[in-house]
Parts: C-alpha cells; sequence; structure tokens
C-alpha cells in the first residue's frame, strides 16, 4: 500500500473530546427540559472521560484510567439523584420546563 | 485500520451528541445518547481501556440511559419539546457563539501544547503484552486497591447515600392525612 494512512494522534482524540464537550455545552444552554439537560451533562462528562483516557495512553500513566472510573462511579450516582429531583419535582408539574424551576426561589 | 475506527467512532459520536440536542422528543434523544456513548466505547477500547470500555458499555448505555428511559416513561413526559420558538431571543445565537468560542479555545490550547506531552508514567498494559488477557485489568485495579484505596471505599459510602437520597425524594407520600408523618417528602 503506497497510500500513506495516518495513524490517529492523541491530538485527534483530544480535538474529538474538545467537539464532544462544546456540543454538550450547546445542548445546556438551549434545550428546556431537564432530562434532555442531563443528557448534555452526561455528553460532557465522556468527553472528558476520553481526555483522561488519551491522555493516559499518551502519558503512559493508569492514573487516568483509575479518574475515568471514578467519573463514572460518582456520574451515576449524580444521575440517580438528579433524577429524583426531577421526578418529584416533575410529578407535581409535569409540564415544567427549566424555565419554570427559578420559581423555586423564595 | 486505526484510522477507519477512529473515523467511524468519531462520526458515531458526533452524529450522536448532535442528536442528542437537537431531537425534540426526549425518547430520541436517550436513544442518541447510546450511540455517543458506544462510539465513546469504541474509542476507549482503540486506546487500551479495556476493562473501562466494558463498564462504559454497562454502566452508561446500560444502566444510566435505562434510568433515563424508565423516568421518561414512568412521568409521561414523552411529548415533543416545542423546539421552533425561542424563549429569549438571542438564546440561540448566543449559545452557538459560545459553543464555537469554547471548541475554538480549547482546541487551540491542544495544538499549542500537543509538544508538551511526555512520557512520565510507568506504561500501560496492553492486551497482546506478557500480561496475558487481562493485564489491563490487573494493572488497574493495583493502582486503583493500592494508591486510592480510600477514595474507592468513599465511593460506596457515596452510592449508599445517594440510593437513599433518592428513594426519600421520589417517595410518594402515603395519604394526605398522613402526610404530616411521612419526614422528608417535601
Amino acid at each position: 500500500m503506497h497510500l500513506a494512512i495516518a495513524s490517529p494522534t492523541t491530538t485527534w482524540y483530544l480535538v474529538l473530546a474538545s467537539l464532544l464537550f462544546a456540543i454538550g455545552a450547546v445542548g445546556v444552554l438551549v434545550r428546556r427540559n431537564p432530562l434532555v439537560l442531563f443528557m448534555c451533562i452526561e455528553l460532557m462528562l465522556n468527553a472528558v472521560n476520553l481526555t483522561f483516557v488519551a491522555l493516559a495512553r499518551k502519558l503512559g500513566d493508569i492514573g487516568g484510567q483509575t479518574t475515568v472510573f471514578f467519573v463514572m462511579v460518582v456520574a451515576a450516582a449524580e444521575v440517580v439523584v438528579g433524577l429524583g429531583i426531577i421526578v418529584s419535582i416533575l410529578r407535581r408539574r409535569p409540564a415544567a420546563t427549566a424555565d419554570d424551576i427559578a420559581e423555586l426561589k423564595g | 485500520m486505526q484510522l477507519f475506527v477512529f473515523v467511524c467512532a468519531a462520526a458515531m459520536i458526533l452524529v450522536g451528541a448532535i442528536g442528542v440536542i437537537v431531537r425534540s422528543h426526549p425518547v430520541h434523544a436517550a436513544l442518541s445518547l447510546i450511540l455517543t456513548l458506544f462510539g465513546v466505547a469504541v474509542l476507549f477500547v482503540a486506546q487500551d481501556a479495556h476493562f473501562l470500555a466494558a463498564v462504559q458499555v454497562v454502566v452508561y448505555a446500560g444502566a444510566i440511559v435505562v434510568l433515563f428511559l424508565f423516568v421518561i416513561m414512568l412521568l409521561g413526559v414523552d411529548k415533543a419539546e416545542a423546539l421552533r420558538v425561542d424563549p429569549v431571543k438571542v438564546q440561540r445565537p448566543l449559545a452557538a457563539i459560545v459553543g464555537l468560542g469554547l471548541f475554538g479555545l480549547i482546541a487551540g490550547a491542544i495544538v499549542r501544547s500537543r509538544d508538551s506531552l511526555v512520557v512520565r508514567g510507568h506504561g500501560i498494559d496492553i492486551a497482546s503484552g506478557d500480561g496475558g488477557h487481562d493485564s489491563n485489568i490487573r494493572q488497574l485495579a493495583n493502582d486503583l486497591f493500592s494508591n486510592h484505596v480510600f477514595a474507592f471505599e468513599l465511593t460506596s459510602v457515596l452510592l449508599v447515600i445517594a440510593v437513599v437520597g433518592t428513594v426519600l425524594l421520589a417517595r410518594r407520600p402515603r395519604s394526605s392525612s398522613a402526610s404530616d408523618t411521612s419526614a422528608g417528602s417535601k
């Protein structure tokens, strides 16, 4: 094969992760359904995880993968608590959006 | 081959991510999220993080997205959000500017600092090495249970607190007459 095919370097992974993070941030800014807001937060968490794993490979340090493990555990706990709060809000007001939750302030 | 895997996984990730933020139906957004999570799992395998790829599929695509879908079905909020109307006039253009600026800044920082990445660890064992099939899991476990064992134990406390707190938050009050005895359900 005379065609020189570039192998993806760490920079490609990091740029892809930054693009995923930016998409998640835009989603948090434009969406109003609280469930979809949580999904966009998951997108940003996955972008950070991808960065950690790519840099763990590049730097030869297993600590990056350990950090991703902890991030996954904390993300699971965060989703559980957040969905509990969303369930208790949406049960009283089924059509609530993220703008309506501002009425919680006293 | 690596380039092919990377391009396919990147396409999965970006299509899924854009699907999450443009689909007006929450169920479609959750299914697009699964696509993104699988793409990230493929890239984890490509970066020699086999255990994390398995955890990504099991925990994220399995548990968390099923939890999202379960809440969507339970609450009956599976109706399309009116995305045509823009509640705040300049919200979407400003969000696009913020997103592009964020991506530009991060990508610029990455490209500028790519030469300063030097190997400083002991290397990551890969499955085809001399450590056998489970060398990645073994290396991860050695690091987790020796250097981070206290944080690992704390995560168990965190998970118990999250589960108990969620049960208290989402519990339905027993009845209106007995609502004064159900503490914590406010």
